[in-house]
């Protein structure tokens, strides 16, 4: 296992910009996931990781060794795909055992590892057959193994749980987590899936438009995103836009004068509310922050309702309470009053790359 | 209302019937279609078969009784032998000859995008569709002139007769070896060398393997067409040199015998064994 640097990381084809001016330092046994929607360079990345595309600019080091242009098959990365890719032709064992046959390991030393990663994906007494006589997971678990049974120095899995259905994707991203765990694994993962990428992170890097948008834990990209783009990709928000007023006092572009924190930027442009920080009640609040507030839509969750409210002719602001036994559901047409602290206004200075 | 109650069992039961009716006879007309044509392909070949057990010298019906001495006869025939012998040696060499150019051609084909692979599409099938005794000629005149300015003995040379061979194996290699490749997850060559495996090797331990159904048809297919070719052969075997399907030709100028049929019958059991032997271990039905 080894650390993963990329500095100035850059993919072009001619005039356009895959990746672009891409930093990243990925510590020894951290899972670091690329999030993103499609098109915004996180495979790009991943594949200029694993070598089959040379950056234009930047570098790539491994464990401290430059390898910007070294060849996929000197690299010792274990690479899990999203077709999975195993070999159709050879059963589990020889497909577990490829890396090792290209490694020259002698026969005796193949048998016991490709038993052992086998084991650690709980797939033994499927060694003999095919490809096409698994199932989908046990597919994903060949790959999985063949990919850890060499011992890489970085793992990287390219959306390798995305032909899983529903049910089988929750119990395998606790397992591969627990199993990179376990192992110390440095791992780049590459998702469009906001919940799998929450779940399995370390930390997390959000990509749009080529760029790196914010590289932080779950909590520091939900609570304190660095712009539009991150906010809105990561969980549910409302945007009001507007300017700061005074320091601690944001005015929307409709009139609302917002209280928030004291230190947001001054240049701040636009507000985000995330809707389950915002509450309802039929009487005003001593809060920081209470508008009177008509209900316009109204949806029943199981766990949560939904409100559409209306603020003011410019604003309508998404809310999520809680079902709560105690609690009666508002109606379309309730006339309330919406309320939140200060701290939940998020001033965002831009727009981000989005 | 009573009236109308009691027609619509009528009606719908009349309308089922014929539905039921067009759906027998559809399906009548489908297979009397079907044995027309299996009839029309396969009855000639069932003729040669009969044929070629027929006692009599001069093929007449019903026959005098049956006799396999035909078989025999076959190989008292030197021409039959040796032109076995040659046609065996060419087509196996053309077959060679056809992988070796048309995998890599394939590859390129069916991999890169690059301006004129529409153009080298077309002119490698283009040999399909010249007929051949016009390849023949022209490859005859080409010969002479390549003689003429290198001196190289060209004309009537093995050599030159393979590599006219080669050139219409082409595109049957082409066709059946970029077919194959179209489905190919090029993925799992990335896989391979991302376990180790440099591009030679994973091409050898990965790419070749997954891909044989279409390289054992394209050698089989090659090895059928060069094997039967007759009408650009002609032009292009040695004085005194004979191909199977030429030694049938010139047998048949003087004989009418069933020793043609026996031969043929011979050629259709070798090709088929070939066909068969082939699908054991790779299944061509899919390519195919």
């Amino acid at each position: 296992m080894a650390r993963l640097e990329l500095s100035g990381i850059t993919k072009s084809y001619g005039d356009f910009r895959a990746v672009s001016d891409v930093d990243l330092d990925i510590a020894e046994g951290e899972l670091v996931v690329l999030l993103g929607p499609s098109g915004c360079g996180k495979t790009t990345t991943l594949r200029m990781i694993a070598g089959f595309v040379a950056p234009t600019a930047g570098e790539i080091r491994l464990g401290g060794a430059e390898i910007t242009r070294r060849p996929p098959w000197k690299r010792n990365t274990g690479l899990v795909f999203q077709s999975y890719a195993l070999f159709p032709h050879l059963t589990v064992a020889q497909n577990v055992a490829f890396g090792l046959k290209m490694r020259d390991v002698g026969a005796g030393a193949i048998d016991a590892k490709v038993a052992e990663a086998l084991r650690l994906v709980r797939l033994e007494g499927l060694e003999a057959r095919l490809p096409r006589e698994l199932s989908g997971g046990q597919q994903q678990r060949v790959a999985l193994a063949r990919a850890l049974v060499i011992e890489p120095d970085i793992l990287l899995l390219d959306e390798p749980l995305s032909n899983l259905d529903a049910k089988l994707r929750h119990e395998v991203r606790v397992e591969i987590r627990e199993l990179q765990k376990k192992l110390g694994l440095t791992t780049v993962m590459v998702t469009h899936d906001q919940e799998e990428a929450l779940t399995m992170a370390d930390r997390l890097v959000v990509m749009s438009n080529g760029r790196v948008q914010q590289v932080g834990t779950q909590r520091e990209l939900y609570e304190r995103p660095a712009n539009t783009f991150v906010a809105g990709f990561v969980g549910r928000t409302n945007f009001v836009r507007g300017r700061i007023g005074a320091p601690g006092l944001f005015v929307s572009d409709s009139g609302l004068a917002i209280r928030c924190r004291d230190d947001a930027p001054a240049g701040g442009r636009v507000l985000a509310l995330r809707p389950e920080r915002l509450t309802l009640s039929a009487a005003p609040e001593p809060d920081a922050n209470c508008f009177p507030a008509t209900i316009e839509f109204a949806s029943y969750l199981g766990g949560v309702l939904e409100y559409h409210v209306r603020l003011t002719p410019q604003d309508r602001i998404m809310v999520q309470a809680p079902n709560k036994l105690a609690d009666a559901a508002h109606a379309a047409g309730d006339r309330l009053h919406l309320h939140w602290p200060s701290e939940a206004s998020l001033v965002l200075a831009d727009d981000g790359d989005g | 209302m009573p009236r109308a109650a009691g027609q619509m069992p009528t009606t719908l039961s009349a309308r089922r019937g014929l539905l039921f009716d067009t759906r027998v006879t559809g399906r009548a007309a489908l297979v009397a279609a079907a044995a027309f044509g299996y009839g029309i392909i396969l009855t000639p070949i069932f003729f040669v078969c009969w044929l070629s057990f027929f006692a009599n010298e001069i093929v007449t019906f019903p026959p005098r009784g049956y006799t396999l001495r035909w078989f025999a006869h076959i190989f008292d025939q030197n021409n039959f032998v040796s032109g076995f012998l040659t046609s065996l040696q060419v087509g196996v060499a053309a077959m060679i000859g056809g992988l070796v150019l048309g995998v890599p051609a394939s590859l390129v084909l069916a991999r890169r995008n690059f301006p004129g692979r529409e153009a080298i599409n077309t002119l490698l099938v283009m040999p399909l569709v010249v007929p051949g005794v016009v390849a023949g000629t022209a490859i005859y005149v080409f010969q002479i002139e390549v003689e003429l300015a290198t001196e190289l003995p060209l004309l009537g040379s093995r050599a030159g007769l393979i590599l006219a061979h080669i050139m219409i194996t082409i595109p049957w290699t082409v066709r059946l070896l970029t077919a194959s490749l179209a489905g190919f997850d090029r993925s799992i060559e990335e896989a391979a060398q991302s376990l180790g495996a440099t591009p030679l090797q994973a091409f050898v331990r990965i790419t070749l393997p997954v891909i044989k159904p279409g390289v054992v048809a394209a050698a089989l297919f090659s090895f059928i067409i060069s094997f039967g070719n007759l009408e650009m052969t002609l032009f292009l075997v040695a004085p005194g040199e004979t191909t199977l399907p030429i030694a049938i030709l010139q047998y048949l100028q003087w004989r009418i015998d069933p020793t043609i049929a026996a031969v043929s019958l011979l050629q259709i059991a070798l090709i088929g064994a070939g066909m068969l032997v082939a699908d054991r271990y790779v299944k061509l039905t899919r390519v195919l």
